[in-house]
């Protein structure tokens, strides 16, 4: 039944938590809500389980409508049919983890409930661990228990409000493969929120990018990541090293050059820019090469800029790098490299060195 | 030892008790979830029995009992009798004085539900009723055991208002601790330490089953458990 459900929506509220979005999930389709706290994503999410009802607008689940200001519906959570997994887990704790999976099956004759609850803890790799209550789970455990809960009963759209933060890491990654493939077996449209990019680029099919309750950009992954809509969702996403310049010239033949601090950039030339423009624009990690001067390769030297090694910190297997260009020495370029490369070129602070930017990889905000 | 007394007092409380456990889950239920708007209101009129004089508690019954009075004269339609010195209306007195002892504890039991857990109910597919009975009384009974065992044993202690709504009418209103009043009194000593033992007996030990509780309480919520 739940095959080819798919799930719209538009949904308008003011006062304290603000919103305004509007979105359509295709059956099957993950979409990821990803915002700061505050940004609105558990109310949306809230409200499409019609547990928030301060909130004006339209809900449709296929032909069904969950809510409509105009015509007066407000369906009550338990008529939605949704399946929902709650940041704390949210399990019933006087009840075993059996019994968790029995009560969203109350319309069915026990036995054959008892039967399908056993099948979906199985499924969730918990089999053994019926008559456990959740004191007696762990994290994970938990939070398996709480998926096949929302899922047992065929929802017509699956909720999950950031499931995986209150696991550790291992156990993080682990769920999120376990919900990738139990995806592939269900075709029920899901909402994920999270605000944690790294997540919502694993397992999403489109990212919605939630500030202040109004929708900023939605996109696949990887076009959000290479072409945020905005100055502002590139730095709800943490990307880095975005400066203002001015258009020189656009054209087919030149391409796009860019006054950057008196430094001409050339680009591919790009629709929609004209000479003397101002514009935001945006140097992703991977738009740049990095050179010593005193070894030069041989290749690609594109707008070449000089500079210095202001700051080189140690993460882990990488390197942050800050470069404090010559032209402009108040606008550093900032970046992730290998340790292994800072060793093999015996990088350090204070060395001159000089970067390739890209004219493909950077990106113009319109 | 007044047999009947006792019979009197031990029914008073079972039946206040009983009658105070849905008010006091329906009022503390709504007071520990619900943003009611005169929320302040209603709990300093909750717990205002907890500060009164029981005198002044009796007083306001009797006056609002009264022929003269809207609520007596529905009462004396409906009934066809008064409320004044009669078993109902000690019990009716006695459920008021008691409502915080009902509401607090199961105010507090339902507060310490988590919202999620309320919430998940309802996505679960539980109407408000079912999930009342299948997810939230089961997590607040300890509270409801709570409420029960501090109205029970307040009752059998009540005084004030029971003298003064009641009267000392034997066989109708005269309880084991008017009993006592009366015999020492009549400077029968004897009688009234019987009496006084068993009202003391049976106070310490629903206090020490509280304490139980209490820990019991404790232990789940160290095990995880709300």
């Amino acid at each position: 039944m739940s095959e080819h459900l798919d799930l719209r929506f538009q949904l308008k509220a003011q006062g304290d938590i603000p919103l305004d979005v509007e979105l359509h999930c295709q059956p099957g389709e993950l979409l990821a809500l990803l915002g700061p706290s505050g940004s609105g994503k558990t109310t949306l999410l809230r409200s499409l389980a019609g547990l928030y009802t301060q909130v004006k607008g339209e809900i449709y689940s296929g032909d069904s409508c969950w809510q409509s200001t105009d015509s007066g519906i407000q369906l009550a959570p338990e008529k939605r049919q949704l399946g929902m997994v709650f940041q704390s887990y949210a399990l019933f704790p006087h009840l075993t983890a059996l019994d968790n999976l029995l009560i969203p099956l109350q319309g069915l004759p026990k036995k054959q409930a008892t039967q399908l609850a056993r099948q979906w803890l199985e499924r969730v790799h918990l089999k053994g661990l019926e008559r456990r209550k959740p004191s007696e789970l762990s994290g994970g455990q938990r939070q398996r228990v709480a998926l096949a809960r929302a899922l047992i009963a065929r929802p017509r759209a699956l909720l999950l409000d950031e499931p995986f933060s209150a696991v550790d890491q291992a156990t993080r990654q682990k769920l999120r493969r376990e919900l990738a493939l139990l995806r592939q077996e269900i075709a029920v449209p899901t909402l994920l929120v999270t605000h944690d990019l790294e997540e919502a680029l694993q397992l999403a099919d489109r990212i919605c990018v939630l500030h202040r309750g109004q929708l900023l950009q939605v996109a696949q992954p990887e076009c959000l990541m290479q072409r945020p809509a905005s100055p502002t969702v590139a730095r709800l996403l943490g990307m880095q090293n975005l400066f203002t310049g001015q258009i020189l010239g656009n054209s087919q033949e030149e391409g796009l050059r860019l006054d950057w601090q008196g430094q001409q950039l050339t680009l591919p030339f790009k629709e929609g820019f004209t000479t003397g423009q101002e514009v935001t624009w945006m140097a992703p990690p991977h738009s740049l090469i990095m050179h010593r001067p005193d070894r030069p390769v041989t290749g690609d030297r594109e707008n070449p800029i000089k500079g210095k090694i202001e700051e080189l910190i140690t993460l882990g297997p990488h390197a942050s790098l800050a470069i404090r260009p010559q032209h402009a020495p108040q606008w550093p370029l900032r970046f992730y490299v290998p340790q292994h490369f800072v060793q093999r070129q015996q990088l350090a602070q204070g060395m001159q060195v000089s970067l390739s930017l890209m004219g493909k990889g950077l990106h113009l905000f319109q | 030892m007044e047999w009947q007394a006792l019979e009197i007092s031990l029914r008073l409380a079972l039946f206040t008790s009983l009658l105070l456990l849905p008010v006091g889950i329906f009022l503390g239920r709504a007071l520990a979830w619900k943003k009611l708007p005169a929320s302040n209101w209603i709990q300093s009129l909750v717990f205002l029995p907890l500060v009164l004089p029981p005198t002044v508690l009796g007083y306001y019954f009797l006056v609002a009992v009264s022929g003269e009075a809207p609520f007596g004269q529905l009462w004396y339609s409906l009934f066809g009798s008064q409320l004044a010195f009669t078993f109902e209306g000690l019990l009716l007195a006695c459920i008021l004085a008691n409502l915080p002892f009902a509401v607090q504890p199961l105010m507090h039991a339902f507060g310490n539900i988590d919202p999620e857990i309320r919430d998940a109910a309802r996505v679960c597919g539980l109407n408000p009723w079912q999930a009342l009975i299948r997810i939230e009384l089961p997590l607040v009974w300890p509270g409801l055991l709570g409420a029960f065992l501090l109205t029970f044993t307040h009752t059998l202690g009540e005084f004030g208002v029971v003298l003064m709504v009641g009267g000392n009418l034997e066989g109708e209103t005269r309880t084991l601790a008017i009993a006592i009043y009366d015999q020492v009194q009549a400077f029968n000593m004897q009688a009234a330490g019987q009496m006084a033992l068993l009202l003391l007996a049976l106070a310490f030990f629903s206090l020490l089953l509280l304490q139980w509780l209490g820990q019991l309480k404790v232990r789940r919520q160290r095990a995880g458990e709300p």
